[in-house]
């Protein structure tokens, strides 16, 4: 059987730099960072002070209060982001369709607020139990199963937890089981919420977020700065689209992974390789079509370093006619979710003809050598970019583009 | 304490599940109230911790309507 074409007919975004799809593309064009100061109470207590955080989230307008109550605030992101996709792709699911159609849901941590509320109860104030529903709440596939249930879709619904590289993996999982005739559509993306106080403490104590703001392959880089949010995508086959007259906005065509089998948490520049040049072969890309690359991009010293020497390699001279920049410098690294932001960024800027900038740049780093499209987006047409995921424990995730013209 | 008992259960399904409490009576289900079995599981939940007793996970299971619940918090607490 001939592999199928997949395309993309929705997006939903919930985000610190935009609560839609149209507004986190706005921030995205004007380069408008939503880095600042996150809202808790312990803040006083963590080392770093700022993080792309979403502000006064409430999710009562569009769940019910009863559905709610079942789901962790991760899983409120990922339900609200995926009803805006659903709508924005104009799609119902029915008894027709339900079993053709995947919900595939990335996250690191999953439900991490429920779980410190748990840990609250017991260890300080020393209650005897815990939340009935502390297990569904808490679950990494809380999110899929409540988009499920919100939606009726009765097919193939998992999570991924493959750390920073979850939603890629998600995505791609989704874009094969279309691709190979398993599913006809499918609910992409991922969903994290990591501002929790032993969360937090956890990153402070492993001295990769930067004290200011993320300035990916800015030499005065300092590190990461955390995000949260979910962004969904609606996947479909392009004879399911067309048959319905959907509103196409890009083609997925192509997925790479590979592991570093090396270190934990310091990446393989080799791994990274491999999985941009698999996601480019498995898209019959050649690299001297891409671009842009929508980067892995953290702002830490390691990796913005690696990511562009891994780049040159893989592309040759022909990295200097591509452009790449991190959208990590405006929605911040929103973790298991933060490729489901970028794949929507890069999706966005194939359609629109806009490269995406890197915010915060500051200082020419040798070492990143490239173009990084700094501090202001770039209007240029181009037919295919890809998008990089590189994350702990050695685990790399590249999806390709192409740009729908119909 | 039954009495006790209802008129605790009532305020809290009334205040979390948004029920009137005029709708309530001893011998109302769970089922007539709109309540499944997670909704069931979190009241009594919230009775053992308010009356700080337990009641087996046995008998928790087959607590299908409001007396049942009162019986069992009741006896729960001799």
């Amino acid at each position: 059987m001939q592999n199928r074409r997949v395309v993309v007919t929705g997006t939903g975004i919930v985000s610190a730099i935009g609560m839609n799809s149209a507004d986190f593309w706005n921030s995205i064009v004007e380069c408008r960072p939503g880095i600042g100061p996150y809202d808790s109470s312990f803040a006083d207590q963590i080392r770093f002070k700022n993080g792309a955080d979403i502000k006064n989230f409430d999710a009562s307008n569009i769940i019910s209060k009863d559905d709610r109550d079942l789901m962790d605030r991760f899983t409120q992101l990922a339900v609200v982001a995926a009803k805006e996709a659903v709508a924005h792709a104009g799609i119902s699911f029915n008894e027709d369709n339900a079993y053709q159609t995947a919900v595939v849901c990335g996250t690191s941590i999953g439900g991490v607020h429920t779980q410190e509320q748990s840990y609250f109860d017991l260890y300080r104030e020393n209650k005897t139990r815990v939340h009935p529903l502390s297990i569904p709440k808490t679950m990494p596939n809380g999110a899929a199963s409540n988009i499920s249930m919100q939606m009726g879709i009765k097919g193939p619904v998992y999570a991924i937890s493959t750390a920073c590289a979850s939603s890629n993996h998600a995505i791609g999982n989704a874009f094969w089981l279309i691709r190979n005739g398993v599913c006809d559509q499918a609910i992409c993306g991922g969903s994290e919420t990591p501002f929790t106080y032993t969360f937090l403490k956890a990153w402070e104590a492993i001295r990769v977020v930067a004290p200011d703001t993320c300035r990916p392959f800015s030499k005065n880089r300092q590190g990461m700065i955390l995000g949260e949010g979910s962004g969904m995508l609606v996947l479909e086959s392009l004879d399911a689209a067309k048959k319905r007259g959907a509103n196409i906005l890009g083609e997925i065509v192509g997925f790479g992974m590979t592991s570093d089998a090396s270190h934990i948490t310091k990446p393989d520049q080799k791994g990274a390789e491999q999985a941009m040049m698999m996601a480019m072969k498995d898209g019959s890309v050649n690299a001297s079509q891409i671009g842009y690359i929508n980067a892995h991009g953290t702002g830490t010293l390691v990796n913005d370093t690696m990511e562009v020497a891994a780049v040159k390699n893989v592309f040759g001279d022909h990295a200097n006619h591509l452009s790449i920049s991190s959208t990590k410098s405006l929605h911040g690294h929103a973790l298991g979710a933060t490729s489901s932001f970028e794949a929507i960024a890069t999706i966005m800027a194939l359609k629109n003809g806009i490269l995406p900038p890197t915010a915060n740049f500051q200082e020419k780093d040798e070492t990143c050598d490239i173009d990084i499209i700094p501090n202001a987006s770039k209007e240029k047409n181009i037919q295919y970019a890809i998008s990089n995921a590189f994350a702990f424990g050695g685990l790399n995730a590249v999806l390709a583009f192409k740009k729908w013209e119909g | 304490m039954s009495e006790a008992v209802f008129e605790k259960m009532a305020t809290l399904l009334s205040s979390k599940k948004g029920i009137n409490k005029e709708l309530i009576s001893i011998d109302s289900s769970f089922e007539e109230l709109g309540l499944d079995s997670l909704d069931s599981i979190e009241l009594i939940a919230d009775l053992e911790e308010e009356f700080s007793v337990n009641i087996p996970n046995t008998e928790l299971q087959g607590i299908k309507t409001i007396r049942q619940a009162v019986d069992g918090l009741s006896k729960a607490m001799q």
